[in-house]
């Protein structure tokens, strides 16, 4: 045993480590060669695939993600137009109905200055006409009350017609020139 | 076995490990052959597991991570894009430029997780060995590197035009060809996969014999050696522990660098100006 285990070692001394083992070198060729074809076709593939789905899926995130934001800014400002639009409606009724408002009240007024001018001329033309009839009617009945009168007391006729009225009228007028 | 040994070891002194401790005798029986002048152990062997068992988890982990596809990632999923991103990313994308990148995408990302579990399983217990350091194993990757660069390199400009784009530097005068396209070609072509199989092969076997020493030289010098080396032991044992980190870096590092450099070459290989 002894001996066998110094044969070893001595065995081991005169080995040259850089001299390669025939099997080593095929064996090490073989299990590479299958290590490399087996990952080729089963592993890298894999990974490539997952690594551009993945970029692909990022950048369809992403163009999605601005197509929402434009959406949502159009949609903002479709809103912010359409507020101010109605900001501008309402005013704009404001406006009108103050207008209209004016208006209605210079209208009534007009209306009723009118109304109240026609009632006054109406007053006046009423008045007029009445003093006109009383005024015609107390002439002829002065007239022929003076006449009457004044024919008992000159005791003279004074029928004729033409000759009464104008006596009567000179009087008047002498009458109303006192007045 | 191990009171052999130690006796062994009392009879001759402290044996340091060396590159035996590396040539580990097949499961089963241990047949030998001939191969180079030297022994060789016929069989299956711990090295040959691990890189098996290695390509196996990778492949399943990676498979089940990427299986789902979902939006949005689970913890699994998230942890292989990360792994995947990475060599995609930092190794092809950014090395091999954007245009061409993908189709060496699968390659980079094979050889990186390969190199990077198998280099970790040296500090992984019970597994524990570095499978790169095993020279065999480099050997052909270095030399799968080395096609798969001059093959870019051919299949987009030709054989001639990647092998002038290669070996004639542009911008220097015609006169020094005769001296710089030599030394090009030397660099470019026959030294890469040289320098690319055994800086893997040297870190791995270096720190491994490294990390062997100070767990062996402790022991002996606590175990075996008079009480006063006892404190020199616990510090061996010590910066056993400070270098198994600092393994943990250079294996990470190794499989990177590998990788890297592999990305470098195919973008050197596509580049229309050497």
């Amino acid at each position: 045993m002894q001996t066998l285990t110094i044969l070893a070692a001595e065995e081991g001394h005169e080995l040259n480590p850089l001299v390669p083992h025939p099997i080593e070198m095929v064996l090490s060729l073989v299990v590479f060669g299958l290590l490399f074809f087996a990952v080729k076709k089963w592993v890298v593939p894999n990974f490539e695939a997952t690594f551009s789905e993945r970029t692909s899926a990022i950048e369809g995130g992403l163009a999605a993600a601005e197509t929402k934001q434009a959406e949502a800014d159009a949609k903002l400002a479709e809103l912010d137009r359409q507020l101010s639009e109605a900001r501008h409606e309402a005013a704009r009724i404001r406006e009108e109905a103050r207008e209209q408002g004016a208006t209605i009240v210079a209208e009534m007024r007009e209306q009723a200055q009118a109304e109240s001018t026609r009632i006054v001329e109406h007053g006046k033309a009423q008045i007029e006409a009445e003093r006109q009839q009383a005024v015609t009617s107390l002439r002829a009945e002065v007239g022929s009350l003076a006449t009457g009168l004044a024919g008992r007391i000159v005791g003279e006729s004074l029928d004729d017609e033409a000759r009464q009225s104008r006596v009567v009228d000179r009087f008047l007028a002498e009458l109303e020139g006192a007045n | 076995m191990s009171s052999i040994a130690t006796s062994v070891t009392r009879a001759d002194g402290f044996t340091p490990p060396g590159p035996g401790d590396f040539n580990l005798p097949p499961i089963g029986p241990d047949k030998t052959f001939e191969f180079l002048g030297e022994h060789m152990y016929l069989g299956v062997t711990k090295p040959m597991i691990q890189l098996v068992l290695v390509a196996g988890l990778v492949f399943v982990f990676f498979w089940a991570a990427s299986r789902k596809r979902a939006m949005v990632p689970g913890k699994l999923q998230y942890v292989g894009e990360q792994g995947y991103g990475f060599v995609r990313n930092s190794m092809g994308r950014d090395i091999i430029g954007s245009k061409d990148f993908l189709p060496y995408v699968p390659y980079l990302f094979a050889l990186f997780f390969f190199l990077l579990i198998n280099n970790l399983l040296a500090s992984v217990p019970f597994f524990q060995f570095p499978t790169f350091s095993r020279a065999g194993l480099v050997y052909t990757l270095a030399l799968m590197s080395w096609f798969v660069y001059i093959g870019a390199g051919v299949k987009k400009h030709g054989f001639v035009g990647w092998l002038k784009l290669t070996c004639v530097p542009s911008g220097v005068s015609p006169a020094m060809y005769p001296l710089l396209v030599p030394l090009e070609f030397m660099s470019n072509i026959l030294v890469r996969p040289v320098t690319l199989a055994l800086r893997l092969f040297c870190n791995m076997f270096a720190g491994h014999m490294l990390l062997i020493l100070f767990a062996l030289g402790g022991q002996y010098l606590i175990t075996e050696m008079s009480i006063q080396y006892a404190p020199v032991g616990i510090l061996a044992w010590l910066l056993f522990i400070v270098i198994s980190f600092l393994e943990l870096l250079i294996q990470f590092l190794q499989a990177y660098v590998f990788v890297l450099l592999n990305a470098m070459y195919i973008q050197g290989s596509l580049a229309d100006e050497h």
